[in-house]
């Protein structure tokens, strides 16, 4: 039994040029104590489609779609009944430490409020509770930060903070955009650390929402890889960085400086990112692919189960033996 | 060609006054020591990489470099002048010959000009003798050369990709052919497959046209890639400074391992399961730096000494140097 499940899921955006398909049509099924990455480049929807279940998209934004937890369909819930689990059962990780917290408030003022809303805390009882998550999450002399102001505090402080506030109410479901993107690696290195021990503890289910497969090689079982506003393959951690399937996956593993391998040449996916006011017909990634054909621009494969394997998921047409890009690969 | 060195930083320091934390009038300023005694060569046709994470004062440095910070202390000698004490005019002359890459690439051009008057700006500057037909084709013969289209010369700024943009300001530093190019994180703000055609057209650039650049980044794999030495900052020391191959099989500073295994691998069987060296707290005040080694209060392997005696960058093997007490 799936904790979240997310089908059809649609976000568009009315502009005054055009109407911007910002996600067509994604699925997926979060188990219990589980991590899901997103991984995609920007303007891929990633974290669109997060924020649309969490209803925090912009106004001119419309979700279709369903995303059913506990039974209820998250889109397009009242927002009295949304605010009940949001913040509460399903909570959110910000990209950017700096701009999410209120300047205005002290972080007791910000973290205690979570409490009192959601779990009808005294403001007493919130603050012993503030102080050992952030305790928690290894933020020094914490009944002493508690009481300073988000300026007063570094970059991966703050991203601490937020973990933390996210982590109050003992969410089921964290969703984390971007958590470590802002940071310097070995502040990245503890914030990983932290989620992992924090998921072993608590056994929340992680969507880790990402464009760096390094973080999605530690930390993610399964990972859904998007481009477009489209799925483009879907599957565990371990096929997709041993056996990648998707012409676009391969490219995206080939241009990655890594310091695993030697420095063999960077191979960069040609062309520029869609703009997703005028998409590409078919496929979205049909013009920066090698392998493209005229059925790709025609239109977009289905996202179906690769090699009869259903946990397997992926997007292309091209079966994998005839795939330019597969071949170059393991010349490599 | 014998490797000739076209660029010697020596003892460099770059210091900024701050407020003092009290309000009254008489209290002392402060000074916050962003780059603090940096020295290194560089040879023609040479990668130097800079790593170090936010407030180590890579950035600083690279401005020094051009004189659009003054450094407070310290001597740049380039192509054998020493630059320390020169006029305005005399830089002039010198930025012809070293140009900068920026990080952001769409705020770094004026959204007021087209493409062909950003790329034609330093040509304007430096080779006023040139006649407007010859600056054309130079622009356009760069655009080709950076992968743009003739037909966007009239477009502006806004009109661009990310990737693109960072195309236009490449062409604009290498129009005046440089000898030097100093890339201050240039493909940090790019998706990872348009930064795997930037790093490529820079590496390709720089062979065609025996460039030396300075490589400023974060991403230790980026600058893996493209270097041929790196030097590793932290609070505006050099932590070390060796051959690629070297610093990477085999890190001698704590401070570099502890940023190396920092860094996520994708590769699930070795992400899984490698011990990262986790650093405690968060980087000290460059207003107020620890004393003696300024690595000593994150450091695993830090002894008593490390806390009195700053340690000098030394020289271990060839090409190899760390500035740590204990290697």
């Amino acid at each position: 039994m799936s904790l979240l499940k997310v089908s059809g899921l649609e976000v568009a955006f009315d502009t005054p040029d055009a109407v911007v398909r910002a996600v067509n049509g994604i699925s997926f099924d979060l188990e219990e104590g589980s991590t899901l990455g997103i991984v995609g480049e920007s303007g891929s929807g990633k974290s669109q489609s997060v924020l649309a279940m969490l209803g925090l998209l912009a106004p001119n934004g419309r979700a279709s779609g369903s995303a059913i937890y506990q039974g209820n369909n998250l889109l397009g819930m009242p927002r009295r009944a949304l605010n009940k689990v949001r913040g509460n059962r399903l909570s959110m990780i910000f990209q950017d430490p700096m701009t999410s917290l209120n300047p205005y408030l002290t972080i007791e003022r910000q973290m205690t409020e979570v409490l009192e809303v959601h779990k009808n805390m005294t403001r007493r009882a919130a603050k012993k509770r503030s102080i050992e998550m952030l305790e928690a999450v290894r933020i020094p002399e914490a009944a002493h930060r508690i009481d300073q102001y988000p300026h007063e505090l570094s970059g991966g402080m703050r991203q601490r903070v937020m973990i933390a506030m996210a982590l109050l109410c003992e969410p089921q479901v964290l969703f984390a955009d971007e958590p470590t993107t802002a940071l310097d690696v070995t502040v990245q290195a503890q914030i990983l650390q932290l989620l992992r021990n924090l998921q072993h503890d608590f056994g929340t289910a992680i969507v880790l929402i990402t464009h760096d497969l390094g973080v999605v090689a530690g930390l993610c079982e399964r990972v859904m890889v998007m481009y477009g506003g489209r799925v483009m393959e879907h599957c565990s951690a371990d096929d997709l960085f041993a056996r990648p399937s998707h012409p676009y996956t391969i490219g995206l593993l080939r241009a990655l400086p890594r310091l695993d391998q030697s420095d063999a040449p960077l191979v960069g996916i040609p062309g520029n990112p869609p703009n997703m006011a005028r998409p590409p017909s078919g496929c979205p990634f049909q013009e920066r692919c090698i392998d493209a054909t005229q059925r790709c621009v025609e239109s977009a494969p289905a996202l179906e189960a690769f090699a009869g394997d259903t946990t397997w998921l992926r997007a292309c047409y091209r079966p994998v033996e005839q795939m330019k890009s597969m071949h170059e690969v393991a010349h490599a | 060609m014998p490797e000739q060195t076209i660029l010697s930083v020596r003892d460099i320091k770059v210091h900024f006054r701050v407020k003092a934390k009290s309000k009254l009038p008489w209290s002392p300023s402060r000074t916050l020591k962003a780059v603090d005694g940096v020295s290194f060569d560089l040879k023609a046709g040479e990668t130097l990489g800079v790593v170090g994470e936010s407030g180590c004062g890579k950035s600083t440095l690279s401005r020094a470099i051009l004189n659009l910070i003054p450094a407070t202390h310290g001597e740049i000698v380039w192509m054998g002048k020493d630059l320390s004490g020169a006029t305005t005019k005399q830089w002039h002359g010198v930025r012809r010959d070293i140009q900068m890459i920026f990080q952001d690439p769409l705020a770094s051009l004026d959204p007021r000009m087209t493409v062909g008057q950003i790329i034609a700006e330093p040509l304007r500057e430096h080779r006023p003798e040139m006649s407007k037909s010859e600056m054309n084709e130079s622009v356009r013969a760069m655009m080709a050369k950076v992968g743009l289209r003739e037909q966007m010369i009239n477009r502006y700024a806004h009109e661009f990709s990310g990737g693109q943009c960072q195309r236009i300001g490449i062409a604009r530093a290498l129009v005046v052919e440089p000898k030097l190019i100093v890339c201050d994180e240039p493909v940090s703000a790019l998706d990872v497959s348009i930064q795997a055609q930037i790093v490529n057209l820079l590496k390709s650039l720089q062979q065609e046209m025996g460039l030396a650049l300075i490589f400023i980044a974060h991403d230790l794999a980026v600058v893996k890639h493209i270097s041929d030495r790196v030097m590793v900052m932290y609070l505006g020391h050099v932590m070390e400074l060796s051959d690629k191959h070297s610093l990477y099989a085999e890190p001698r500073h704590p401070y570099t391992r502890a940023l190396l295994s920092a860094v996520p691998v994708p590769n699930p069987a070795i992400e899984r399961t490698k011990v990262v060296q986790i650093l405690s707290s968060d980087i000290p005040s460059p207003i107020n730096p620890p004393s003696g080694c300024v690595f000593h209060t994150r450091c695993p392997i830090a002894e008593p000494r490390c806390s009195r005696e700053v340690p000098e960058l030394r020289t271990l093997a060839a090409g190899v140097a760390a500035a740590c007490l204990l290697a």
